[in-house]
């Protein structure tokens, strides 16, 4: 059973969201999907600056066997790319929701936040794949 | 199981478990009028003794002549070693392996091969090889826009003085992904690119820079001046290159103050034939922050679990079969054979052969320029040259090259085809293999060609 913390909010493609209180959010691909994966080899992260949409692919973790598209969850400005996966792609397996996260977004519009999937919803999802 | 393709019988059965009378009826879906129907030019079958004989004769008509046309496919010795070598049964295949890991020498090979191409470009990674020169532009054109990740326009700097054939194959790859070319016209006087002429850009969002060294006329470029452009704009330089050349002038990799970001160009001058077109290869390197973006295979060294070193195809989660659509290309097939008879032709010249190649080349050249001037016919540019340099006759160039040909000489390419205000521009090359016999007997062919 992977972990899924209650405090976040989910993707059905996998992505957590942790909202930053600042107009901010953190993300990075849940306990799920980096045990799915396997072993991380290579992580794209996002350009710093770039805006996106909600549903763009705008990183990819990459193991041995796969390449996986991370897409944003939510529509704003990438403000910040996890210098350390550069190095050390590993984080993502071995702490998914600490320091293995990909980016953080400057978000348009917090209400949508309210859209993604709870933990509770999340797991049904996962539920539903297996 | 028998290691054969089906038979009628399999055809048989086939078509009765899905319910069909004939394979044409596989087709039926297909408008009658979209078909080709009977392919009327193309001749009954033949035996082999008849193609044989066939191939034979007009093997004959082309007589033996004397070959001075250059225009990307260049006439170059090759030793008997390497094709008796590259011909043999453990080296005798046309692609890089499926079951890769199990050939361990092709996969050898290949390193060895890529380990020599970045050799020659100073760069930090190569590929397996591509099809040919052209496509292998095309391929660095897409590459450039996936890894210059600053640049949303799309847009490419393509100088005219790329060989024509390269930037038209390149626009029918890249047109219909919303990728543009944009001319970068050439300073008439020298017959290159004018750095200063790149000031008009200084303002836009470019995306890639493409620079030929040599280029279509055999003039050298300002790499070192248009490189420092490109950097200072964060524009991703593409080099295309003829990889002989680089055993004489400096590497892409050192171009201007970080080098060129890709480096692509067609393999023929090392080892391949010229052989009416081809096969060629076409080869790629790059910086290794790039890897990742790079088209093809790409062979890695590395250690079994016992710590023994052994070859991988590595990197290949950017290929068809694990990244589907959003692989980096659909090539991932390079040319095996032609690698492997290059890669050997590259090992027996070693670095002082493929120099003195390449400088003889230069001096025959060089040669027959000063002997040209003596006999009156003026260059077209003002610069220095590699192998392959311009001269104006005028007159219309290919009525000239067409008498020279009636007398054995292939005189040159007439530029007038790619070019149509250079109707008197005859673009030629003089390899080593040309003799200072041979380049006399040009001269007059030449004259009595006027």
């Amino acid at each position: 059973m992977s972990n899924i913390p209650a405090d976040l909010r989910y993707t059905n493609s996998h992505e957590w969201v942790r909202d930053n209180g600042d107009g901010t959010v953190t993300v990075g691909i849940t306990d799920h999907a980096q045990e799915q994966l396997g072993d991380l080899v290579f992580v794209e992260t996002p350009e710093i600056g770039n805006t996106v949409e909600a549903g763009d692919a705008c990183a990819v973790v990459e193991s041995v066997k796969a390449a996986s598209d991370i897409y944003a969850p939510l529509s704003g400005e990438i403000i910040e790319a996890n210098p350390d996966l550069t190095d050390t792609p590993e984080l993502v397996n071995s702490d998914p929701y600490g320091a293995g996260w990909i980016f953080q977004i400057r978000i348009e519009d917090e209400d949508a936040l309210e859209e993604l999937h709870s933990a509770e919803a999340y797991e049904a999802v996962i539920a539903e794949e297996e | 199981m028998p290691f054969i393709p089906h038979t009628e019988n399999d055809v048989r059965d086939m078509l009765q478990a899905i319910g069909a009378d004939s394979i044409d009826d596989l087709f039926d879906e297909i408008p009658a009028e979209l078909r080709s129907g009977e392919l009327k030019t193309v001749p009954a079958a033949m035996s082999e003794m008849t193609v044989d004989r066939m191939m034979r004769d007009r093997a004959a008509l082309d007589g033996r002549p004397l070959n001075f046309i250059g225009a990307g496919a260049y006439e170059h010795y090759i030793p008997s070693a390497v094709w008796q070598i590259a011909t043999r049964g453990e080296y005798y295949t046309a692609y890089t392996p499926y079951q890769a890991e199990a050939s361990q020498g092709t996969l050898q090979l290949i390193y060895e091969f890529q380990s020599m191409m970045t050799g020659l470009t100073g760069m930090e990674v190569s590929n397996a090889s591509l099809y040919d020169g052209a496509s292998a532009l095309a391929e660095a054109v897409l590459m450039a826009v996936r890894a210059n990740r600053k640049s949303k326009s799309r847009r490419i700097l393509m100088p005219t003085t790329v060989h024509p054939a390269y930037r038209s194959a390149t626009h029918a790859i890249v047109h219909a992904q919303d990728i543009e070319l944009l001319e970068v016209p050439f300073d008439p006087r020298t017959g290159r690119i004018d750095p200063a002429s790149l000031e008009q850009w200084n303002e836009e969002d470019i995306t890639a820079l493409v620079i030929p060294q040599p280029n279509f006329f055999g003039v050298l470029e300002d790499v070192d001046a248009l490189t420092a452009w490109a950097e200072s704009r964060d524009i991703i330089v593409i080099a295309v290159v003829n990889p002989l050349s680089l055993a004489l002038l400096k590497p892409p990799g050192e171009w201007g103050a970080t080098g060129a970001d890709i480096v692509c160009g067609d393999g023929q001058p090392l080892g391949a034939p010229l052989s009416s077109g081809g096969p060629y290869y076409g080869l790629m390197c790059s910086k290794m922050k790039y890897a990742r973006q790079m088209p093809g295979r790409i062979v890695g060294r590395t250690v079994d679990a016992d710590g023994k070193p052994g070859f991988v195809l590595t990197l290949q989660a950017r290929e068809q079969h694990i990244r589907r659509s959003k692989a980096t290309s659909n090539i991932c097939t390079n040319q095996g054979l032609v690698v492997t008879a290059s890669t050997i032709h590259m090992a027996l010249m070693g670095p002082e052969g493929l120099k003195r190649v390449a400088a003889h080349s230069w001096r025959n050249t060089h040669d027959l320029l000063n002997r040209l001037a003596d006999a009156g016919i003026n260059t077209a540019f003002d610069s220095e040259h590699f192998h392959e340099i311009v001269i104006r006759v005028g007159q219309p160039a290919e009525q000239v090259l067409e008498r020279m040909a009636e007398s054995g000489v292939l005189g040159g390419y007439a530029l007038s085809r790619d070019y149509p205000d250079m109707e008197d521009a005859i673009l030629l090359c003089a390899t080593e293999t040309k003799t200072p016999a041979d380049l006399e007997r040009y001269i007059s062919a030449l004259k009595a060609s006027l």
